[in-house]
């Protein structure tokens, strides 16, 4: 009783107005302003900062747009496999400005996933999963995994035949499970198909149950975050390091400093987002597919099955095994592992700034096989891609089975005691 | 009575009560988890589809849909039939000892009738569904190819009775959906004889 107390005695001699009258009102029986402070105006942030931690803000900024931009979807779109892709026709030639919504909320996926690849990158590179953020680091990874489930049923909606032919071959992948696999698909799908009963239950999970579980992972991820304090560039814990008044000397205030920072990183992002919205939409068939403008076909495959692009490194793994069931472990095994980094991870330091050359050469070896399997992804299986789809898979899994040996043998620069900063 | 606690005695309880609990849960979600499976609707369109080939010419290839798929129905000419023997050693599962079909469909023409080949057109690696590429040579998928089904998707290979080749990510030949011919030209699929 006694901090908010506190708060509300200063609050009513400084201000003494209107406003801080409520303020005091409400803090006598909720904690908004003790809220405020501890999760934003006195979270301390470390003050070097760079712009690889625009990408956590924007993930929440897109989350907002993606929950928004839906809602409004929901209200003409209908889960029917009779109606689903007329509704969507509808909206786009009859509701008043249906059009934006729906480029917005197609964009918006996309978006999503270029902005939370960036965030995983970012720790990658800082060591930002390592000891004491594992906790922090494996709630990420659930937000990525339902990000995923979101996108994956999400993408039947709009009921074209790519829409139709993803699912299936996603859906089968199931069925590659010993024993229990065909009856499992058969519950997935409520049916022997992919049918209306399928679309209706993916309809159910993409706009109640998964995003009920994102906004709830994101508090958690938040609440982990504020709890530890955020990682730098450097990979100094700030903490270790106090003034006088207990708040880190490398730490300034969230708001406003950070606050700040990110707005103009919104702004930047927004520009981006609303040129592929009005320019762009489809993004020459990686954003929307074209054949997903012709409507669902049970049988009628699409020449070429290709996923949307955030999910094809996934799918060059699964392809460049010539086993079914072995393929399909090896594709959940890949996006697996990143679980398991704050375990394979033995080295000293967090940041690849004090990090030794063979961490450098496995972790971008890592993100150049990530962006040559996502392209390979995308394209036809021809023998010469199949065989540099299964040397990018080597690489790939090379960087996390290889990663207790080369960050114990590293050799690493000294990691200074306090972050380095220039001042602007 | 003793004032203190008996721990033993509340540990029990507790534990009790979760165990109870969790029955109850397991219970609760039965009838959820059993609301994801096939309806009696759907159920009921899955029954068996009667289709007329007296005019599927020879080498010719019908499609008709079952259960939400293609079932493939090929009037197989004597050449197709001939290939069959040749090409056993480049096929996975030559006896489809390993595959999904009824029992009658083992052999190496995979049929009740040989000339009439019946096959769910929905390739075995991925559910993409398989062209048919029938004539000899055909160069989009290899120039030494004899004949068969080719996947788009993810390029299985397979031969003019739905036998997978080596090589390929496919794991196992076409499926045979279960069939019976009700008259000469009228096959019924969906059920075989005696269990209809």
């Amino acid at each position: 009783m006694s901090s908010s107390n506190a708060a509300a005695k200063t609050a009513t001699k400084s201000g003494g107005g209107m406003l801080s009258g409520l303020t005091t009102w409400i803090d006598e029986r909720f904690p908004l302003t003790a809220l405020w402070k501890s999760q934003v105006s006195e979270y301390y942030a470390p003050k070097n900062m760079n712009f690889w931690y625009f990408f956590g803000s924007l993930a929440l900024v897109v989350l907002v747009i993606q929950i928004l931009s839906g809602l409004f979807l929901t209200m003409n779109y209908k889960p029917s496999s009779a109606d689903a892709f007329g509704s969507v026709e509808y909206i786009m030639r009859d509701v008043e400005w249906g059009w934006l919504i729906r480029y917005i909320h197609s964009t918006g996926a996309s978006a999503f996933f270029i902005v939370v690849y960036l965030h995983m990158f970012r720790a990658l590179l800082y060591g930002s999963y390592q000891k004491p953020r594992e906790l922090l680091w494996i709630f990420g990874m659930l937000i990525y995994f339902a990000l995923m489930a979101e996108g994956f049923f999400g993408y039947l909606l709009p009921w074209g035949n790519m829409s139709y032919w993803g699912a299936q071959v996603i859906v089968s992948l199931f069925g590659a499970i010993p024993v229990v696999g065909d009856s499992l698909t058969e519950w997935i799908r409520g049916d022997f198909y992919i049918s209306d009963v399928t679309l209706n239950r993916f309809f159910a999970l993409h706009v109640v149950a998964i995003p009920f579980a994102l906004v709830f992972l994101v508090i958690a991820h938040l609440m982990a975050l504020h709890e530890v304090g955020s990682n730098n560039p450097d990979g100094v814990e700030i903490k270790k390091v106090k003034g006088p008044d207990g708040i880190p000397l490398d730490g300034i205030a969230f708001h406003p400093y950070y606050t700040v920072k990110d707005m103009v990183g919104l702004g930047v992002f927004l520009i981006l987002f609303a040129l592929v919205i009005f320019f762009a939409p489809t993004m020459g068939g990686y954003f929307l597919e074209n054949a997903n403008f012709d409507p669902a076909n049970s049988l009628q495959t699409p020449p070429h099955i290709a996923p949307v692009w955030y999910f094809t490194p996934f799918y060059a793994i699964l392809r460049a095994v010539p086993s079914k069931p072995l393929g399909a472990a090896l594709m959940g095994v890949a996006v697996m592992l990143f679980v398991f980094l704050p375990w394979l991870d033995r080295g000293k330091v967090r940041s690849i700034r004090y990090r030794g050359p063979l961490f450098k050469f496995f972790l971008y070896s890592f993100a150049i096989s990530f962006l040559a399997l996502g392209y390979l992804g995308l394209q036809p299986p021809t023998p010469a891609y199949t065989l540099a789809a299964r040397v990018f898979t080597v690489v790939y899994f090379a960087y996390f089975l290889l990663m207790p040996w080369y960050t114990s043998i590293d050799k690493t620069k000294p990691v200074p005691t306090r972050v380095t900063y220039h001042a602007h | 009575m003793t004032e203190e606690v008996d721990a033993g005695r509340r540990h029990f309880l507790t534990v009790a009560t979760v165990a109870t609990g969790a029955v109850g849960a397991a219970f609760v979600a039965v009838p959820f988890l059993a609301s994801w499976k096939p309806s009696a609707r759907a159920k009921a369109m899955g029954a068996p589809v009667e289709v007329d080939i007296s005019k599927l010419e020879p080498g010719a290839m019908l499609k008709v849909e079952w259960r939400g798929k293609a079932v493939f129905i090929v009037h197989r000419t004597p050449q197709m039939l001939a290939q069959l023997e040749g090409i056993v050693g480049e096929l996975r599962d030559p006896e489809s000892a390993e595959s999904d079909q009824p029992e009658f469909a083992k052999g190496a023409t995979r049929a009740l009738k040989p000339e009439y080949l019946v096959l769910i057109g929905v390739c075995t690696h991925l559910g993409c569904a398989p062209l048919d590429k029938f004539s000899p040579g055909d160069v989009t998928v290899s120039a030494d190819w004899q004949g068969g089904f080719f996947c788009p998707c993810h390029g299985s290979k397979f031969d003019i009775s739905g036998r997978v080749f080596k090589n390929v990510p496919a794991p196992t030949n076409l499926p045979v959906p279960p069939y019976q011919f009700v008259t000469d030209s009228r096959i019924l699929i969906g059920a075989e004889k005696g269990n209809a």
